[in-house]
């Protein structure tokens, strides 16, 4: 759910049913896209699983924005699992080959 | 760092932070009171006045990230991320210990118990003991849903202690026997001419029947004391387990527990010498230090060990001592360890949890768009 303006796009809030394991990961990529001036989050409430984003840009449309940076950080996930499957591939090889 | 006039500072190439902000920004400072330098600068625009492009590059990130597994085998394993930020780590935290599905017992059909343990009592922890079962073979069980094969588990408890032996007998996890074909328990019907009886779940074919389960039958964690009887004392009941996540309630969450820490750094910032160095080397517990001789009788102190540092802050409680001895943390390096309860190896639910995440973040771009 994106609050926000109809003239202004570059600033709005987004309510989402997240909760901190979301929220921060994107909150640290939004913050790394040069396109964003202003970028947080926080939890009306606790009971509540529901997270409130709010970004600003220097001028894009904040959804695209924030669709960018999930973007990206599928892409981190991506390249981490490679890099851990690639990691314990080869240490079970050297410890295979150790062992024999 | 001493500090130096802004004039006297050396030439760096361009893209380099000067040292005292690297040092502000990839490392904690752990002083004797409280750390400082804890927050990460991840604005893209932070150093933009130096010239010094903060943003993410996921090319630099591709090059930079690197994964070490130490230890590994079958119950935990430990291995290192490097180049990744707190955020994101902490993110795999949460999910490995609330968000992988497993199998646990929920609801348990007591049909007789003599035992001195309340049925509340025996059914939290039959719930609480681990099935090593892989949970992504199962679907998940809603209300409505009726309990069938491809969503519930069955095991059976009989256990009797018998009046002659006169001793107690322990009541263990495996004595649960799994039923593959369901329930046996029969629902009660006004109507009994029906030709086969309808038990509490609905098992169309034998879960032994399924080629995952063929030849390995489901077992649960062998050796977890459930109750104990006297004699004369009986426990008959059966248990039903279905799919959930440590969200829900804890019995559900696949990891004993997971943790990280960030890689600690012990740097000398002067020469510590003969005394002194003795003096070191004893105050750590961890044995950290070590004595280099030097040659001409002289004994300096050297970091053999940083890897095993508690931060117990040991070597600079005293006064005088931080000027010589530096405790730091590397910011983004961080040493993930997780012990598995048994249902999945570790390095299957570290694969599980990040595929959740990215499943998380196409979730939130679908409702977007």
């Amino acid at each position: 759910m994106e609050h926000g303006s109809y003239k202004d796009q570059s600033a709005s809030t987004f309510s989402l049913a997240e909760d901190h394991t979301l929220a921060n990961a994107l909150r640290f990529t939004l913050n790394q896209d040069p396109r964003v001036s202003v970028c947080g989050y926080s939890i009306p409430h606790p009971s509540e699983a529901r997270v409130n984003i709010r970004v600003q840009t220097t001028g894009d449309p904040a959804k695209e924005v924030l669709k960018d940076s999930c973007q990206d950080l599928m892409m981190i996930c991506q390249h981490v699992r490679s890099t851990f499957d690639q990691a314990v591939a080869d240490f079970k090889n050297d410890s295979g080959s150790e062992s024999e | 760092m001493p500090k130096v006039p802004l004039w006297d500072l050396p030439e760096l190439p361009q893209n380099q932070l000067p040292l005292h902000l690297q040092l502000q920004k990839t490392r904690v400072s752990c002083n004797n009171d409280a750390p400082t330098n804890t927050e990460n600068v991840t604005y893209s625009g932070a150093y933009a006045a130096l010239g010094v492009d903060n943003s993410l590059r996921l090319d630099e990130f591709r090059n930079n990230f690197k994964v070490k597994v130490i230890k590994l085998n079958e119950e935990d394993m430990e291995f290192d991320l490097i180049g990744i930020d707190a955020s994101i780590a902490n993110a795999f935290r949460r999910i490995l210990i609330s968000e992988l599905p497993t199998m646990a017992i929920e609801k348990v059909l007591v049909a007789n118990s003599s035992s001195v343990v309340q049925d509340e009592v025996l059914a939290h922890r039959l719930g609480l003991i681990p099935i090593k079962v892989d949970p992504r073979l199962f679907d998940y069980m809603s209300e409505n849903d009726v309990p069938n094969e491809k969503n519930s588990i069955v095991f059976k408890l009989h256990v009797k202690c018998e009046r002659k032996s006169g001793e107690r007998l322990t009541v263990y996890s495996h004595d649960l026997e799994w039923l593959p074909s369901g329930s046996e328990y029969v629902l009660p019907t006004e109507n009994s001419s029906e030709s086969k009886p309808k038990t509490y779940t609905s098992f169309t074919s034998s879960q032994v029947s399924l080629p995952e389960f063929a030849n390995n039958p489901i077992t649960v964690t062998p050796g977890i004391i459930i109750s104990k009887l006297a004699p004369g004392q009986e426990i008959e009941l059966e248990a039903h387990a279905v799919k959930g996540v440590g969200k829900t309630h804890a019995k559900w969450s696949p990891v004993a527990t997971a943790w990280y820490r960030m890689l600690p750094e012990v740097v000398l910032l002067q020469d510590i010498e003969d005394e002194d160095a003795q003096k070191l080397v004893n105050k750590c517990p961890v044995n950290v230090f070590d004595i280099e001789d030097m040659g001409k009788g002289v004994k300096r102190a050297t970091v053999a060990r940083p890897r095993a540092c508690t931060l117990c802050r040991e070597c600079i409680r005293e006064p005088g001592w931080e000027e010589k001895v530096a405790l730091r943390r590397v910011k983004d390096h961080f040493i993930f360890t997780i012990e598995s309860t048994g249902a999945l190896p570790p390095e299957v639910l570290f694969t599980e949890a990040v595929k959740i995440l990215e499943d998380k973040c196409e979730s939130v771009i679908t409702e977007l768009s």
